[in-house]
């Protein structure tokens, strides 16, 4: 796996909510394919057209509150976002983009310095973020010992394969 | 002797790791359900795991309420997948028509209970607290993992103490006294926290309007908004309990890392205006603000209590010439009382329609849309941009009595100006 992320990045503010990431009126779907070119439609109708693979999605506080739909990562991961840098995170969107393996980052001081279209790269294993165009680097909160171990195993999926006692990927 | 919060002796009741705010804990699952959003993904991702059977299948549920009955083609095939897989596992799932909104048909029926930990794929799972039960929202895939496992993890969460004092007015009810907490607490005020709920003022607030403010704990940013059971919870509970429990109280001496007070003597009947929840004013002073349509309904306030405050303020009057009323009874029990005590058809006379229970509308998913330029007072518990139809319609929060007033004026309007 690349550990280093690299895209032009998306900047949004605080309290992004899971109702704009995808709104419910495409939840009867819940395919990447079938969400992606909805998502963030509701904030920002360039976003779709312009995003291009491995981009970097930067925002303030409270990313991802409100309603449990997993469908929210799935449609970022979908839409070609390598990576989340946010302030915060609402804790069940923290949850569901572990489990579903879109990287995210805690940093509040990263989230607010990036603005559109910089240039960011993002080590997976260390935390570091760069923001090219300005030339600069912080470091994200580390994760837990637990939460490491499962972003480890490559998401919630194959961990509890692991807790089963059953070898290899999924079918 | 370490001193636990509610949370925390819940979890520790659950679970052998060491029980300190911030550690994250392996915990066993009491109950684990799904809707027919949510279950679709849950049952891919179950298959992906390897496993074959739930857990328990007296403790694993799915229930249709989102996009039930079933709006179009795709909500149907959702619906299909569930039941599908609920037939298949022996699990446990009601059919529309014995159903209801989850959050207020799952308590209906015994299913969430004090002192246990309850996992929802949903958000608003946090309703559980009501009752005294560590319940809480994940999304499908961790579901799934409990459905497989039994158990989940939890990271410990720091309590915040609410503490009510004085007596609240007659024209106040739940969602006024968790609109006022929001309002304080900010939508983030309570991120990975628990709510705790204090005060000699909430022994007289029903079960109804406990479970309204556990509901919407999650709009503080909340993991869950706990009650401690009283004499009440325990005797609602003890004639529905589908399962041997333990209530969990908690102790004297635990630490909290933030405390809030709200003096009722001083709040009045409030909304949240547009686009987020802590965006808390009182009704009376919103001026002339013109409506389109109000909502009653939802897992916040679809139950027979917000029905009975609505009806006490609508019977005898008509709902404005300019305004939709909507009214949704959250199941079928509480469809039905309405039905028997005449409170259906004082809402129809008074110019509402009463629809079949279903999350529908309070997500913007069918009866109800809004269109462009539309604003509605709704007793749901979300007013982000869009979440009820077009990005450039609003939604004001309130609760019952609010929302019946507004009906009836036209504009958003405090109960005691009609």
């Amino acid at each position: 796996m690349n550990t280093i992320l690299s895209g032009k990045a998306w900047k949004y503010g605080d309290y992004v909510d899971t109702d704009v990431i995808i709104p419910a009126r495409y939840l009867s779907a819940s395919t990447p394919e079938e969400l992606a070119p909805h998502c963030m439609e509701d904030i920002d109708e360039t976003f779709v057209k312009g995003v291009r693979k491995g981009d970097i999605l930067a925002a303030g506080n409270n990313f991802g509150c409100g309603s449990s739909r997993e469908h929210a990562p799935v449609a970022i991961a979908g839409a070609g976002i390598s990576c989340v840098v946010a302030a915060s995170y609402a804790r069940i969107f923290f949850r569901n983009a572990i489990n579903v393996g879109l990287p995210i980052f805690e940093c509040p001081e990263a989230a607010d310095a990036i603005e559109k279209g910089d240039l960011v790269e993002v080590n997976l294993e260390t935390g570091a973020i760069t923001n090219i165009t300005k030339d600069k680097t912080w470091t994200a909160r580390p994760f837990p010992p637990f939460l490491r171990d499962l972003i480890g195993a490559g998401g919630l999926v194959p961990w509890v394969r692991r807790q089963l006692g059953i070898s290899g990927a999924e079918a | 002797m370490k001193h636990y919060t509610m949370a925390e002796a819940i979890i520790a009741a659950h679970s052998k790791d060491p029980v300190e705010a911030g550690n994250i804990c392996g915990v066993e699952v009491d109950f684990a359900f799904a809707n027919d959003i949510t279950a679709p993904p849950a049952i891919k991702e179950f298959a992906k795991m390897g496993a074959e059977k739930v857990f328990d299948a007296a403790r694993c549920a799915i229930l249709p309420d989102h996009f039930t009955p079933p709006k179009d083609i795709a909500s149907a095939e959702q619906t299909k997948i569930s039941r599908e897989f609920a037939r298949q596992q022996g699990m446990l799932y009601w059919e529309i028509g014995r159903v209801g909104v989850e959050h207020a048909f799952l308590p209906e029926q015994g299913h969430v209970l004090p002192g246990e930990i309850v996992l929802g794929a949903d958000s608003h799972t946090c309703t559980g607290g009501a009752l005294g039960a560590l319940a809480t929202g994940v999304g499908s895939t961790d579901l799934a993992a409990a459905w497989t496992l039994g158990s989940t993890w939890l990271r410990v969460p720091e309590t915040c103490k609410v503490v009510f004092e004085g007596a609240s007015s007659p024209w106040v009810g739940g969602k006024d006294l968790i609109l006022a907490v929001i309002g304080k607490l900010g939508v983030e005020g309570a991120r990975y926290m628990a709510l705790e709920f204090h005060g000699e003022a909430l022994s007289a607030l029903p079960l109804d309007g406990r479970m309204t403010m556990a509901n919407m704990a999650v709009e503080a940013g909340g993991k869950t908004g706990l009650f401690i059971p009283d004499e009440g919870t325990l005797a609602y509970v003890k004639a529905r309990a589908k399962r041997k429990y333990s209530p969990m109280l908690p102790d004297e001496g635990a630490v909290y890392a933030k405390s809030i007070t709200i003096d009722l003597d001083r709040l009045e009947p409030v909304v949240a205006l547009p686009h987020l929840p802590e965006n808390v004013k009182p009704a009376k002073e919103c001026g002339d603000m013109a409506i389109d349509q109000v909502f009653i309904g939802s897992c916040t306030n679809g139950r027979l209590t917000d029905i009975e405050q609505a009806v006490k303020i609508l019977k005898g009057r008509r709902v404005h010439d300019r305004v939709r009323l909507i009214v949704i009874p959250a199941s079928y029990e509480v469809y039905s009382a309405a039905l028997e005590r005449g409170h259906v058809r004082d809402l129809t006379e008074a110019g509402a329609v009463v629809c079949t229970p279903t999350c529908g509308p309070c997500l913007g998913g069918y009866m109800g849309i809004l269109a462009a330029g539309e604003r509605c007072v709704s007793t749901s518990n979300r007013n982000f941009v869009g979440r009820m139809g077009s990005v450039k319609s609003e939604i004001v929060l309130a609760g019952p009595m609010v929302a019946a007033a507004s009906a009836v004026l036209g504009r958003v309007a405090d109960p005691r100006e009609v």
